[in-house]
C-alpha cells in the first residue's frame, strides 16, 4: 500500500515538474535587487568576488544565522552521541605506514591551503566556508593517520566561541559607526588588495575559523563517540 | 538545446531520483543517501536560475567587466546572478550539518535496536 | 563542449538511480560521492566556482566520510525485501 502510495505521488511530481520546466529559462538580465547587488558591489565593498559581498554584507544577518544553525547541529550531534561515563574504549587498529607518513606529510600545506582560502575570500573563489571544509579534512587526516589521538575540546571550543563572538562584535562595529548591524562603513582600501574590502575579510576569516572547528568537532564526534554505544549493547 | 537546460532537467531528475529513494527504500541510510540526493539537485536547480547569457562568473578580476575605468561600476549584464550562489553556498553547509545530526541519530537508534530497517521500528505503533 | 555536458549530466543520473540500486552500503556511498563530483563540475560549467568548491570541499568529501564512518559504525549491507518483516 505505501509503495504505491509513493509512486502515485512521485508520478505526480513527475508530470507537475514536466508542467514546470518550459518555465524554467535562463533569463538575460537579473532582477532588480540582484541587479543592484552585481552592479554596486565593487563599488559599496572593494572586494572583487561578488558572491562573498553577498554572502558577508548584503546577507550578513543571515551567515551568522546560518553559522548559528551549524553550531546547534553540531552540538546536537555531541548531544545524541554523548558517551558514556566509565567505559573503555577498544583498541582501534593502527594505520599503516603509509597513512601516516603521507597524512604527517600532507597535513601542514593542506592547513595552510586552507587559511589561504579563507583569507583570500574577497578576492579569489572560495572563502570561509570552503577554506573551514579544507582545514576540516586536514583535521580528518590527522585523525585516519593517530586513531586514538583525541582532538583538544577545550581548545576547540575556545577557538569556536570566540570567534562567534568576534562575529558579532564586529557587527555591532558597524552598527555603532554606520547606524546599521554588520554595516561595511569602514575605510575600504584600494581594489585588488589584500588588505581592501574592509570588514568582509575579517568576518570571512572569523567564519573559517569557525566553521573549521566545528566540522573538526563533528568529525571527532563521529569517529570516537559511537564507538563504545555499539560495544555496549552488544555486550547486553 | 542549450546546455542549462539540459542541466535543470538532468537537476529535477535527480530530486525525482532523490526523493523515490527517501520514499520508496526501508533501509536508514538509504533514506539519508536519498535526501542528500535530493539536496544537490535542488541546489543544482537554483544556480541553473541564476544563470545569464553571455555572462562570466561573479568575480570581477579585470578591468573590463567595469562600465568604465573610474566607477568601479560592473556592467549591466556582464556577471551571473550572484544571489542564487550565494543562497546555495549557504544551503550546502547547512546540508552537512542536517546530514550529520540525521546520521547521529541513526548511529543511536542502530546501538538501541540493531536493526537499520524503518518497517522493524515499530515501538511507536499499537 | 556540449557532448560533455551530456556526458556529465548521464553519468551524474546514473550514479545516482545505481546509489538507490545497489545492495551494498558502502558502494551506495561512494556512488553518491560521484554524484557530488559531476555536481561540482556543473556548477563550474554554470559560473559559479565559488560553489563549486563548496560543493567539491562539503559534499563530496566531508559528507561522503561521514556517511562512510556511519556505514562502519552499523552495517554493510542492506538487507533484501525477503529477509524484512
Amino acid at each position: 500500500m505505501k509503495p504505491l502510495f509513493s509512486l502515485v505521488m512521485l508520478a505526480l511530481l513527475a508530470t507537475l515538474s514536466l508542467r514546470l520546466a518550459p518555465l524554467l529559462q535562463p533569463g538575460e538580465e537579473l532582477g532588480q535587487v540582484a541587479a543592484h547587488y552585481a552592479s554596486q558591489g565593487l563599488v559599496d565593498n572593494r572586494g572583487s568576488n561578488l558572491v562573498t559581498s553577498v554572502v558577508v554584507n548584503y546577507r550578513g544577518f543571515d551567515t551568522l544565522g546560518e553559522v548559528v544553525v551549524l553550531f546547534l547541529s553540531v552540538t546536537g550531534i555531541g548531544f545524541v552521541l554523548r558517551r558514556r561515563q566509565g567505559l573503555v574504549l577498544p583498541a582501534p587498529v593502527p594505520a599503516s605506514e603509509l597513512v601516516r607518513t603521507g597524512s604527517y606529510l600532507l597535513l601542514a600545506p593542506v592547513l595552510l591551503f586552507g587559511a589561504y582560502i579563507f583569507i583570500h575570500g574577497h578576492l579569489t573563489p572560495g572563502g570561509g566556508f570552503q577554506g573551514g571544509a579544507v582545514v576540516a579534512s586536514a583535521v580528518l587526516m590527522m585523525l585516519l593517520a593517530n586513531r586514538d589521538r583525541h582532538l583538544p575540546h577545550g581548545l576547540l571550543s575556545w577557538i569556536e566561541s570566540l570567534s562567534g563572538f568576534a562575529y558579532v562584535l564586529v557587527g555591532f562595529v558597524g552598527l555603532f559607526a554606520a547606524g546599521s548591524f554588520l554595516a561595511n562603513r569602514v575605510p575600504l582600501g584600494q581594489w585588488g588588495d589584500l588588505f581592501s574590502a574592509g570588514l568582509i575579510p575579517v568576518i570571512y576569516v572569523l567564519i573559517g575559523l569557525k566553521v573549521g572547528t566545528e566540522l573538526s568537532a563533528l568529525l571527532d564526534q563521529m569517529t570516537h563517540s559511537a564507538e563504545p554505544e555499539v560495544k555496549r549493547e552488544g555486550s547486553r | 538545446m542549450e546546455f542549462v537546460t539540459l542541466y535543470s532537467a538532468a537537476a529535477i531528475a535527480l530530486i525525482l531520483v532523490g526523493l523515490a529513494g527517501v520514499l520508496i527504500k526501508r533501509n536508514l541510510i538509504k533514506m539519508a543517501l536519498g535526501f542528500s540526493l535530493l539536496g544537490t539537485g535542488a541546489n543544482i536547480l537554483i544556480v541553473t536560475l541564476g544563470y545569464v547569457r553571455g555572462a562570466t562568473a561573479p568575480i570581477v578580476d579585470s578591468p573590463a567587466l567595469l562600465e568604465d575605468a573610474g566607477s568601479l561600476v560592473v556592467k549591466q549584464g556582464a556577471v551571473m546572478d550572484p544571489v542564487p550562489q550565494a543562497l546555495v553556498l549557504t544551503a550546502i553547509v547547512i546540508g552537512v550539518g542536517v546530514t550529520g545530526l540525521m546520521l547521529a541519530t541513526i548511529v543511536r537508534l542502530y546501538a538501541n535496536t540493531k536493526t537499520l530497517d524503518v518497517n522493524a521500528l515499530t515501538r511507536l505503533k499499537w | 563542449m556540449i557532448l560533455i555536458d551530456i556526458f556529465v549530466g548521464a553519468i551524474m543520473l546514473a550514479a545516482a538511480a545505481a546509489a538507490m540500486w545497489v545492495r551494498n552500503l558502502v558502494s551506495a556511498v561512494i556512488l553518491v560521492g560521484v554524484v557530488s563530483l559531476a555536481a561540482s563540475f556543473i556548477f563550474l560549467r554554470l559560473g559559479a566556482p565559488d560553489v563549486a568548491m563548496t560543493e567539491a570541499a562539503i559534499g563530496s568529501a566531508l559528507s561522503t566520510v561521514i556517511f562512510l564512518i556511519v556505514v562502519r559504525r552499523t552495517e554493510s549491507h542492506e538487507k533484501g525485501p525477503e529477509v524484512q518483516r
